[in-house]
């Protein structure tokens, strides 16, 4: 089962923001996008999670088109954390959480266990209480992440699982952009698809399976991180000169600017 | 600030409400006893006298009250929740400035007779009013909906355009007027209750039953609405379905409301925020508090504008906001205190 760009081109405003993208998000592993700034790499989400019409191409969900699953229904296979979330109303993190919980009919018990351990998993416990427009930006990323993963909290009967993160990390601090790197990984394990867009070159080679290097509306390279970090790629797609080494313990790339 | 728990504050106001409305019936130029009130009410009638003030002038108005109150201030509740804004209120889908001109329009084209072609009860002024509020308030839905769907911030600026011109066509009609014109034209936008009968009382409450069994159903949207519009999406909420009836809603609500009782200011915009401040912006919660609140505050507002300048009354909307503002400033100076 996979989430499924076909062939997609989005024209908006007299530009081109996405030009022919054809990509494949499999249950079970992780995709991570990275590009320059304007690259279109957020508009690609907003293509995938049904935001925003193609132009050209189409998207599926678990092979069916996207705009033909019921909301309810595509709720519960679908968390979406977009970049910034506009909320100032005094929600709790509590309440925040318990949002994700919408789409579900599992009684007030067990969504409250779910509120509570999603906030866990995100080192928010101590938030549960507080207000949210009262927290760090940080905090508040960290509640809104531990709402999406609320969302799909439980495997659902529909469908295999999608989770789509904009920039999940960028209010993070070290400790919890590792964190978030690690539950990323787990619901991936659990056979959740995981898409995301990071600015970290390493980040994004550490945990990804799929690494796609987005410029100018196109792709310019997808594959493993290690076929795809080279030092010419970087060069032609970022214009800043690299070293590509290999971390000593992941064996992953690392790339050194 | 600290929250009260929401269950708390609802009991509260389901005891305050009838107290409220007990002691209401009791207050006018004609001083009537609790024990007479009641007695009356169950029908141990001491005297016609009596009986005439309580059921066809007192109950009625409470009755309206009642009604209108918690409709302005749930509402209200549901305008704040939609357009993200806590101080958004009913009156910016343009309704209020339609009705407004829809009544002065009556008032100078009928020659001021306002019992002139009365309908059930209902005069043509409050016709006008509700026409012009529903028209203003379509208009301003359309000018903000394209094939994409509904942009409340394109509402909220068509809003502000309609209301400008709404203030235009009322300033030229008051030019037009004459002082009894002029007049009636003003204490219809203070708001008042004292016109009050059982048919604007059973077209009103009609009206709120049917806003209060019907809001409840979108309060879990309401939520999730608070993060925005395409995270409501994201948790499986039909966005554009809900904005459609949440706004027809409230028109036909605060267009009823403003044909009936004419402008009170204040509770649609201030009931929710307070009650937000107390019990949190949780709609489940909110939406039937602000609506108890919003009665109560009304009962006690009308009350004393029959009372303050006795054997005259005041228009209820300035009681409203003299009574209302200066409790919310004290909220506000306490939760600047617990920050």
């Amino acid at each position: 089962m996979t989430m499924l760009a076909d062939n997609i081109s989005l024209h908006l405003s007299g530009f081109d923001l996405l030009r022919n993208i054809s990509l494949e998000v499999q249950a079970g592993k992780v995709t991570a996008i990275v590009g320059p700034n304007g690259a279109g790499k957020s508009s690609l989400l907003k293509v995938l999670t049904g935001e925003m019409a193609p132009t050209k191409g189409e998207v599926r969900l678990n092979h069916r088109l996207l705009d033909e699953w019921p909301l309810l229904e595509k709720a519960q296979m679908l968390g979406v954390l977009p970049q910034h979330t506009m909320l100032n109303f005094p929600f709790t993190a509590n309440e925040v959480v318990g949002l994700g919980r919408i789409p579900h009919q599992t009684g007030l018990v067990k969504d409250r266990q779910i509120v509570s351990d999603a906030l866990d998993l995100v080192d928010g416990s101590y938030l549960q209480k507080r207000f949210y427009t009262q927290m760090s930006g940080g905090e508040k990323q960290r509640v809104q992440l531990a709402r999406v993963l609320a969302q799909i909290w439980q495997p659902s009967a529909i469908g295999e699982q999608f989770l789509v993160l904009d920039e999940p990390t960028s209010a993070f601090d070290l400790s919890h952009q590792k964190l978030t790197l690690d539950i990323v990984r787990q619901l991936a394990e659990k056979g959740v698809g995981v898409v995301m867009v990071l600015h970290d070159l390493n980040l994004a080679a550490r945990c990804a399976d799929n690494l796609v290097v987005f410029d100018g509306g196109v792709i310019a390279a997808q594959g493993t991180p290690e076929e795809v970090l080279t030092e010419r790629l970087i060069d032609k797609v970022f214009g800043v000169k690299s070293i590509i080494a290999q971390h000593p313990v992941t064996k992953r790339p690392l790339v050194i600017t | 600030m600290r929250r009260i728990a929401a269950p708390s504050l609802i009991f509260g106001l389901i005891i305050l409400l009838p107290l409220a409305a007990m002691v209401s019936l009791t207050l006018g130029t004609v001083d009537i006893s609790l024990a007479d009130g009641l007695n009356a009410i169950v029908g141990n009638s001491s005297s016609a006298q009596i009986n005439t003030i309580l059921f066809d002038i007192r109950l009625p108005r409470i009755l309206l009250a009642i009604s209108v109150g918690a409709v302005l201030a749930s509402t209200g509740a549901v305008m704040q929740g939609l357009f993200r804004n806590p101080l958004a209120d009913p009156s910016l889908i343009g309704v209020s400035s339609g009705a407004s001109v829809g009544a002065s329009l009556m008032i100078v084209t009928t020659g001021g007779f306002i019992q002139v072609g009365a309908l059930m009860g209902l005069s043509l002024v409050a016709l006008g009013a509700f026409l012009g509020g529903f028209a203003a308030t379509l208009l301003v839905y359309r000018l903000a909906t394209s094939n994409i769907g509904t942009s409340v911030t394109t509402m909220l600026l068509a809003g502000i355009a309609i209301g400008a011109l709404a203030g235009a066509l009322n300033s030229l009609l008051s030019y037009f007027s004459d002082n009894d014109m002029l007049r009636q034209i003003s204490l219809w936008q203070m708001g008042n209750l004292s016109g009050a009968s059982w048919a604007k009382v059973s077209i009103m409450g009609v009206v709120a039953v049917l806003l209060l069994v019907s809001f409840p159903r979108e309060s879990k949207a309401l939520n999730a609405l608070l993060l925005g519009e395409s995270e409501a999406r994201h948790l499986g909420i039909d966005v554009q379905r809900v904005k459609r009836r949440l706004i027809v809603l409230t028109a036909l609500g605060v267009g009823v409301s403003v044909a009936l009782a004419g402008l009170v200011g204040f509770v649609g915009l201030i009931i929710p925020h307070m009650v937000r401040l107390v019990i949190g912006p949780d709609h489940r919660w909110l939406i039937p508090a602000s609506a108890l609140a919003g009665a109560t505050l009304l009962v006690i507002a009308d009350s004393l504008a029959r009372i303050v300048v006795i054997p005259a009354e005041l228009p209820t909307g300035i009681l409203t906001a003299l009574l209302g503002a200066p409790f919310f400033v004290a909220l506000l100076l306490q939760q600047r205190k617990d920050v």
